[in-house]
């Protein structure tokens, strides 16, 4: 029933509020419609009739100037657009959490996932405490895999990641070989140490420039969260932006405007880690649903 | 033409030169990648199950595919012609297109043709076809082995199960879905 669904909604969204408020992060609001997202290869904005000036993405460019500015724990429940999304997990428009910490790297991020993942599983499922996804039962509270990105694809395809993204085959290994065996542990598994080229707004690791300090939170092989230690260099992530243009552009996509007042500030990030989060899949795990569709009050197609 | 956003179920595409219809269909992009469009298609011409994945800026040529109705006329060796009332045109089409649809076909039954360009790949029958029983065992009276169903012949060359009070001559029902006999045509 979608009313059902529609109160486990709220409860989630609520809960998710009260689990950040209760450990100090300031929640924000900050412009849905911005004349800049940060410029990525895959990801499309939805313009507007304003020249130039589109709907967020991510909440992430803002979030980070906030971060220059000396506040040191964020949160953000906002709405995100992204142009010609639509599968049974994707809407073009969704409802992303974010969160923004100063003074620490990815790995903390990990751990708030944990804590956030029991504390919802455990107010929103109180029988239970645990998510579904396709008939899976995935345990938060039993202990999380931590599998890196090279390990994973070594270990579940047999295969060399970057084999794979030489030869283009990146995301059919992911989504056909990689998620599915994820999906096969009890317990939710972070996918963690991207390569570099997969990860443009993230730090390098120190002791490898060709890994990125990013990861995914997968639950029931359900791609939940995207994490990273933040890239807080003005040239470097100048230069990724224009990467992002250049392969744009040569794929025959527009080429997109770059946020230079996030540029001019980013200097002045302390070191830092952000996160954003699905929550609309954070409400199909709680309510054990498999397509987006079930716990959304309309879908695009029915407006 | 179509393109990967267009992609849904129910969507008729040409691919390598035959139609198919897609029967599945779903989006999936991981994290900061790129997005993929995987597919099932089933072939309309000779029914094989495909899995394609498509990727952003590939393009579909749409397959117009048109149903007339028409009636059935003769069968030579393995082809059978049907043609449209309304235009007098003639198509004609294999034993194997027509699958289990051949067993039902008398000489003037009006179907629904299936046309891709000007070629039939297939057709649709109405639910239930009368058809005259040419061939069935006599029902011994009295018999107790307990079967309640014996094979009959119909004129078609089909041969089906019915009840065993069903005679030679007798016009029956037969349920196209399934194959089966339905009921005895009264008078």
């Amino acid at each position: 029933m979608k009313v059902d669904a529609l109160w486990l909604r709220a409860n989630v969204i609520k809960t998710v509020r009260d689990y950040f408020w209760e450990r100090g992060f300031l929640e924000v609001e900050t412009p849905l419609l911005i004349p800049a997202n940060a410029p990525e290869e895959h990801i499309n904005p939805i313009r507007t009739t304003l020249p130039s000036w589109q709907l967020q993405t991510s909440p992430e460019i803002c979030m980070k100037r906030l971060l220059c500015n000396g506040h040191k724990k964020l949160f953000q429940i906002s709405r995100c657009w992204r142009s010609d999304e639509r599968g049974s997990r994707h809407l073009s428009e969704f409802t992303m959490l974010e969160w923004y910490r100063s003074d620490c790297d990815y790995q903390t991020l990990m751990s708030d996932c944990e804590g956030l993942l029991q504390y919802v599983a455990a107010i929103c499922q109180p029988d239970n405490c645990f998510f579904v996804h396709n008939s899976a039962k995935i345990d938060p509270f039993a202990p999380w895999q931590r599998i890196s990105v090279q390990e994973a694809f070594k270990r579940f395809g047999q295969i060399d990641v970057w084999d794979c993204l030489n030869k283009g085959l990146y995301e059919e290994i992911l989504t056909a070989v990689i998620e599915p065996a994820l999906a096969g542990f009890g317990s939710p598994v972070i996918l963690m140490d991207y390569p570099a080229e997969l990860a443009a707004l993230a730090r390098t690791k120190p002791t490898d420039c060709g890994l990125a300090e990013r990861f995914e939170l997968y639950v029931g092989g359900l791609e939940l969260a995207n994490g990273f230690s933040e890239l807080n260099d003005p040239t470097e992530q100048r230069r990724r932006f224009e990467d992002a243009n250049c392969s744009r552009s040569k794929a025959g996509q527009d080429v997109l405007p770059l946020p230079e007042p996030f540029l001019n500030t980013l200097a002045l990030m302390p070191e830092s880690a952000g996160i954003a989060l699905g929550l609309d899949r954070l409400v199909m795990l709680t309510a054990g649903v498999d397509t987006i569709d079930e716990i959304v009050a309309f879908t695009p197609e029915e407006l | 033409m179509y393109t990967v956003a267009d992609l849904k179920k129910g969507l008729k595409i040409i691919l390598d030169g035959d139609p198919y219809l897609v029967v599945a269909f779903d989006f999936v992009k991981p994290g900061k990648g790129q997005a993929l469009y995987r597919t099932k298609m089933r072939n309309m011409i000779n029914g094989s199950l495909l899995d394609r994945t498509y990727r952003s800026g590939e393009s579909f040529e749409p397959a117009s595919l048109e149903e007339r109705t028409m009636e059935y006329l003769y069968k030579e060796g393995d082809h059978y012609t049907f043609m449209d009332q309304q235009t007098y045109e003639q198509v004609v089409m294999e034993e194997e297109t027509l699958g289990d649809a051949k067993n039902y076909l008398l000489e003037n039954l009006k179907v629904e043709v299936m046309l891709f360009g000007d070629k039939a790949i297939g057709i649709s029958l109405p639910n239930f076809v009368n058809l005259r029983v040419t061939a069935t065992e006599q029902w011994a009276k009295g018999d107790t082995s307990g079967n309640d169903s014996k094979p009959a012949t119909v004129e078609t060359g089909y041969v089906l199960r019915v009840p065993p009070f069903i005679e030679e001559g007798e016009l029956i029902v037969i349920d196209t879905r399934t194959g089966e006999y339905s009921t005895r045509v009264k008078g």
